[in-house]
């Protein structure tokens, strides 16, 4: 009776794993073309071997959601942005498309931010803002809000497929060096750094959650949990919540450096903007 | 009318005669629940889509009754026959009055 319970026991364990966790060695195929899921790491990231898209640790009903640019929800929000694109705003009577006609000119933008210009820091929200204060007159756009996220996935839905490549040498190199030590340092009451959960236990569970490495190759990125885009700042900031830290600024010096640190961590990883999470 | 409301979908430009091809749609839809107010204390009103129907050439495909407690950008995936060229009309209905349509042919070959 025993063993007979155990068997079952067992049994019923197994499938529940394979509901759960996608198979081994899925691949991410949109539109026939194979984006890069795991490469190895690069020199600078020395705590491990091999760089894994977030996409691999995800159900494979998540997964599926990817594949396919229609069943992808994110892409609601990048068709919001194509409109907003053409729409005029601001004092100067401009739009996007006043000045960049085609939105695909982009392509090779986003593997390759942040990156250091005139020695200060900048991601691709602070690129859209100075667009919109100096060119067009027009407010600037809050870090994570949706007209934000919507415009920087359909900027970075332009460079899918290519391969992370941020600089972080020269001028980048004390951004990167500040990046490095906010990863290794640990805060908040639960005292933990970004590497107890995303280098020393990825893909192992925590309670419910399926570790991934927090690669940022993806952002921003569509959660289920809560169906809208996600900046990759507000993922941080959810992250350091998590473990009862007081989060820092969204777009403050903290978050865009650890954000620099963290693309230099995906390198060689697909750009995969927009993707889908849970 | 509710905004940003954008209807999609997806259907195979080609099919041969007889085929059973699947169908996906989406619309961007906020679903305002009634219950909210806006930023001077009034109801913002109620805006649902209750009913999604599909046809082809006139002919009803599929006719859906959505209740109340449907999703925010609802997507819906079927199949359908195509015994010949034509068009499949998509229209959404919302609680307001407003009727929101798009259109896709499909060749045969």
């Amino acid at each position: 009776m025993m063993m007979t319970k155990t068997l079952l026991g067992a049994a019923c364990l197994s499938v529940f794993a394979l509901t759960v966790h996608a198979e081994e060695g899925a691949k991410l195929i949109i539109d026939g073309e194979e984006l890069t899921i795991r490469a190895n790491a690069p020199a600078h990231a020395e705590n491990i071997d091999e760089v894994s898209s977030g996409w691999i640790y995800r159900s494979k009903e998540t997964q599926a959601l990817q594949l396919d640019d229609f069943d992808n929800p994110a892409f609601v929000f990048v068709d919001q942005a194509i409109d907003e694109w053409d729409k005029v705003d601001g004092s100067e009577g401009k739009a996007c498309s006043s000045c960049h006609e085609n939105v695909e000119d982009f392509a090779g933008l986003r593997p390759t931010l942040p990156r250091v210009d005139d020695g200060k820091l900048v991601s691709m929200e602070n690129l859209v803002n100075e667009c919109r204060t100096e060119r067009m007159g027009a407010e600037p756009w809050k870090w994570s809000k949706g007209k934000m996220t919507s415009m920087t996935a359909l900027i970075g839905v332009q460079s899918r497929g290519m391969p992370v490549n941020v600089a972080i040498d020269g001028d980048a190199a004390p951004f990167w060096d500040k990046g490095k030590e906010l990863y290794y340092t640990r805060v908040g009451q639960l005292d933990m750094a970004c590497s107890n959960c995303h280098e020393d236990n990825y893909d192992t569970m925590i309670r419910a959650d399926h570790l991934s490495q927090g690669q940022i190759n993806g952002f921003p990125t569509y959660r289920l949990k809560n169906a809208k885009l996600n900046s990759s700042h507000a993922r941080f900031k959810g992250c350091m919540s998590n473990i009862r830290a007081e989060p820092y600024k969204e777009g403050g010096p903290e978050f865009q450096a650890l954000e620099l640190y963290l693309a230099s961590r995906g390198q060689g990883l697909s750009v995969e903007t927009p993707s889908v999470r849970n | 009318m509710a905004s940003g409301v954008k209807p999609r979908v997806k259907v195979p430009k080609k099919a041969t005669a007889g085929d059973v091809i699947t169908i996906k749609t989406l619309i961007s839809h906020k679903m305002e629940s009634g219950q909210r107010k806006d930023g001077d204390g009034n109801l913002v009103p109620r805006s649902i889509i209750n009913r999604f129907t599909a046809d082809f050439n006139g002919q009803n495909v599929i006719d859906v009754l959505i209740e109340p407690a449907v999703s925010t950008n609802p997507f819906f995936e079927f199949e359908a026959v195509v015994p010949e060229a034509g068009e499949f009309q998509f229209t959404w209905y919302d609680d307001d009055g407003t009727v929101y349509e798009t259109g896709k042919k499909i060749a045969i070959g």
